[in-house]
């Protein structure tokens, strides 16, 4: 019973996505791909523990999801003419010129992904059509109700079917562009499980993580030669891995120079750390991604905090600025030049950043740790306190508090 | 949804790209010539179907004839600082077509569009 539970489980990670993928080809419609996909995993709850686990459970799934998206469609006289046209679509299923990274869930995630949706749109329905999430699990992941995230889907599909946001992989010269807007959606996800906002969540979402992951994993194995989704994955593990040191026993968050390296997965660091390798080695120039992955990747690599090689961040920092001159980026290189060159230094660069950031927690917060190792006591409490004002993670609040607390003490 | 791997099979839709303007004035003579490049681009490759400037929003006129009597009411129908001064209707196979060529309408005319398919 428990096995055949786990082949359930295992069989919709892994196939949900190619099923739905594929009615979406055939039929031209996300909606009846959505919920011929959600029926057929149904009868599989059903009938793989009376019947037992099909010997290819993915065939089993598709043949019945598309069973029941043709009993829909005959069922509903009005998708008449869609059914005709599906019929068209699959008999002239000719292989596109873009071959080469011609998958069905390739272009699934570039629909969901289009840049004519909304960001929160992108992020539910990819979240949704590829990563399999039910309506209340994208609902609670952003802190929404449920019907109003069923509203949002619903919208998006319904502007993807009137507005003719086309299902296929972009064509070569669109590529990048379209590409990075995949890895934004992703990157964002992953960035929500892995510093969760709002006071109800658990300070880290690690099914969010996970899932940003997976689907990461998952364009890297149909698009292996692309610098920046290798770059993003590799950008994903390195983070991932440092996870379990990252909230305290307390609940608080720990800051890299404080965290128990002892504690942080070494298989995800080997993998990143392999990615990244493989980057440096094509010898193309990177991309944000791989540059971002690079740092961490230097990070990983020190035993302790105090064997960091802060020039090699510097560098990469530098290298960054010039493809990405955003003040986060700027304030980012502060920080790692403090190193280097002292709290003074750094502290100068980041007062100035001061009118494009003074909204942002982290500003505030990276302020007071520098203004507190200069001793400036008063000047750095002040700071702690409108960083918690401005900080939305729990455990990140109550770890800029013991901070806040401790440079009283001075 | 539309797949162009079905070349043969490719379902033209039409799109209506709205030309939204927020400091009355027409178009300038460079402006002008770059549309008429635009134009003729769109004549030669398939995607035309029609396009116009309108006058300003202060020559419209508003009629309500769904009472017993036709109303008329100077001025548009919705008073905002941004307003419609010309669209084109193009066909094109899919969005990604369609937002390309408004984006090169919008670099030719020098303005905002807005692009929405016709039902």
């Amino acid at each position: 019973m428990m096995a055949v539970q786990q082949s359930i489980t295992r069989a919709h990670h892994e196939e949900w996505a190619r099923v739905v993928a594929s009615l979406t080809r055939r039929f031209g419609d996300l909606d009846i791909a959505e919920d011929a996909a959600a029926e057929a995993f149904s009868v599989a709850v059903e009938r793989w523990p009376v019947d037992g686990v099909p010997a290819n459970p993915g065939a089993w799934l598709t043949t019945t999801a598309n069973r029941r998206a043709i009993d829909r469609i005959r069922r509903e006289s009005k998708r008449e003419d869609k059914y005709r046209e599906a019929q068209v679509l699959q008999t002239d299923d000719l292989p596109g010129p873009e071959s080469v990274i011609d998958d069905d869930r390739l272009r699934l995630l570039f629909t969901c992904c289009h840049p004519a949706l909304a960001m929160e749109s992108r992020i539910a329905l990819t979240l949704r059509m590829l990563g399999g999430l039910t309506m209340p699990e994208i609902a609670r992941a952003f802190l929404v109700q449920e019907s109003a995230m069923g509203q949002r889907i619903t919208r998006a599909k319904a502007k993807i079917r009137a507005a003719g946001i086309p299902y296929r992989v972009p064509a070569a010269g669109d590529l990048p562009v379209r590409v990075a807007g995949v890895l934004s959606v992703l990157y964002l996800v992953f960035n929500e499980g892995y510093l969760a906002t709002g006071p109800g969540t658990d300070p880290i979402r690690a099914d969010l993580t996970a899932e940003a992951i997976r689907l990461n994993r998952l364009l890297h194995a149909l698009m292996p030669g692309d610098g920046e989704v290798t770059g993003l994955l590799a950008l994903m593990l390195l983070i991932e891995a440092r996870r379990p040191a990252r909230i305290s026993a307390h609940g608080e968050l720990v800051t890299l120079d404080e965290q128990d390296r002892k504690l942080w997965d070494r298989m995800l660091i080997a993998e990143g750390h392999q990615l990244v390798r493989e980057r440096l080695a094509s010898g193309v120039a990177p991309g944000r991604y791989q540059i971002l992955a690079a740092i961490n990747a230097v990070h990983t690599s020190a035993p302790t905090a105090e064997d960091t090689d802060w020039s090699q961040v510097v560098a990469l920092y530098d290298q960054l600025v010039r493809l990405d001159p955003s003040p986060i980026v700027a304030m980012n290189r502060a920080i790692a030049l403090g190193e280097l060159d002292g709290p003074q230094v750094a502290l100068a660069i980041i007062d100035r950043l001061g009118d494009r950031l003074s909204g942002y927690h982290a500003w505030h917060a990276t302020r007071a740790e520098l203004l507190h190792r200069l001793g400036r006591a008063d000047a750095a409490r002040a700071a702690y306190d409108r960083a918690m004002e401005l900080a939305g993670n729990t455990a990140e609040v109550a770890a800029l508090a013991r901070r806040r607390d401790e440079s009283g003490q001075w | 949804m539309r797949d162009v791997t079905n070349a043969q099979e490719r379902i033209q839709m039409q799109y209506l790209i709205s030309v939204i303007d927020d400091n009355a004035g027409l178009a300038t003579d460079n402006e002008m010539e770059q549309i008429d490049g635009f134009n003729d681009r769109l004549r030669a490759n398939g995607h035309w179907v029609y396009a116009n400037g309108l006058a300003g929003p202060e020559s419209a006129t508003v009629i309500d004839n769904r009472g017993e009597e036709p109303v008329f009411t100077d001025g548009p129908f919705v008073e905002s600082k941004e307003y419609l001064a010309g669209f084109w209707i193009i066909e094109a196979p899919d969005l990604d077509v369609a937002l390309k060529l408004a984006a090169e309408g919008s670099k030719c005319c020098n303005r905002k569009v807005e692009v929405r398919p016709f039902a």
